[in-house]
């Protein structure tokens, strides 16, 4: 049971931006925010070798500056990193809700 | 908006066009989750910051998790430290003056306030703008 748990614990999955405007202001704020709702680490790189950056903090995902066309790679860690990763991935690919 | 209170957000420009327009970019941008006011210009409708309506704003954006402040120029920020003298003893440990731009710390801070932050971790996401440059 306890090692089930464990191995639950990572995850990790990519997407590629397929709205207009990429990873720009407002697409930064819905990603941020949903982060913020999962108690796992949740880190975000345009390149599958990191560097990683912390998708709770908006000042940090906003320097990313990933256009359209790049895949952004997410992974979490933390008991609901399964969940996050999922949630994260399916912002990307609904175009965050935009266009 | 439901369970613990979040952090409200106070604008104070010396325009009130910037101030409500800083406004408007927060709610359409990051939502209405959190006690957001909006202040500027003088009573006659100029350019300026004013004590008293900053003092009504903290009021209006007040939380039991604490309000931070984004200002613009000089004026604004000495205006808004004697409005929040004005404020009880026990609400002002709780309002702080941010130093970071006014329309993208508003933006920060709304954001890091509407994920249920407590205070400074609010202000330090406004704060980490300039410090990261």
């Amino acid at each position: 049971m306890r090692q089930e748990a464990a191995l639950l614990r990572e995850a990790r999955d990519s997407a590629e931006l397929t709205n207009a405007v990429g990873l720009h202001a407002r697409p930064s704020v819905k990603l941020t925010q949903l982060a913020k709702g999962f108690g796992a680490r949740i880190e975000v790189s345009t390149s599958a070798d990191g560097p990683w950056t912390d998708a709770k903090s908006l000042v940090k995902i906003m320097r990313i500056k990933a256009v359209q066309g790049e895949t952004l790679f997410v992974r979490a860690h933390g008991a609901d990193a399964v969940m996050a990763v999922n949630a994260v991935t399916d912002l990307i690919r609904r175009n965050f809700g935009e266009d | 908006m439901s369970g613990e209170p979040k952090v409200g957000v106070v604008i104070v420009s010396h325009s009130i066009k910037v101030a409500e327009g800083t406004a408007d970019m927060v709610r359409q941008m990051v939502g209405d989750a959190l006690p957001l006011a909006a202040v500027g210009g003088n009573p006659e409708g100029g350019l300026g910051t004013h004590v008293e309506l900053i003092h009504a704003a903290l009021q209006r954006a007040w939380s039991e998790a604490g309000v931070v402040v984004l200002v613009d120029l000089g004026g604004a920020e000495t205006n808004s430290e004697m409005a929040i003298e004005r404020m009880p003893a026990t609400q002002r440990d709780r309002i702080v003056i941010c130093n970071a731009p006014i329309v993208e710390g508003a933006i920060m801070a709304a954001t890091e306030s509407s994920g249920g932050s407590p205070l400074e971790v609010v202000r330090h996401a406004a704060e980490e703008l300039m410090a990261g440059r």
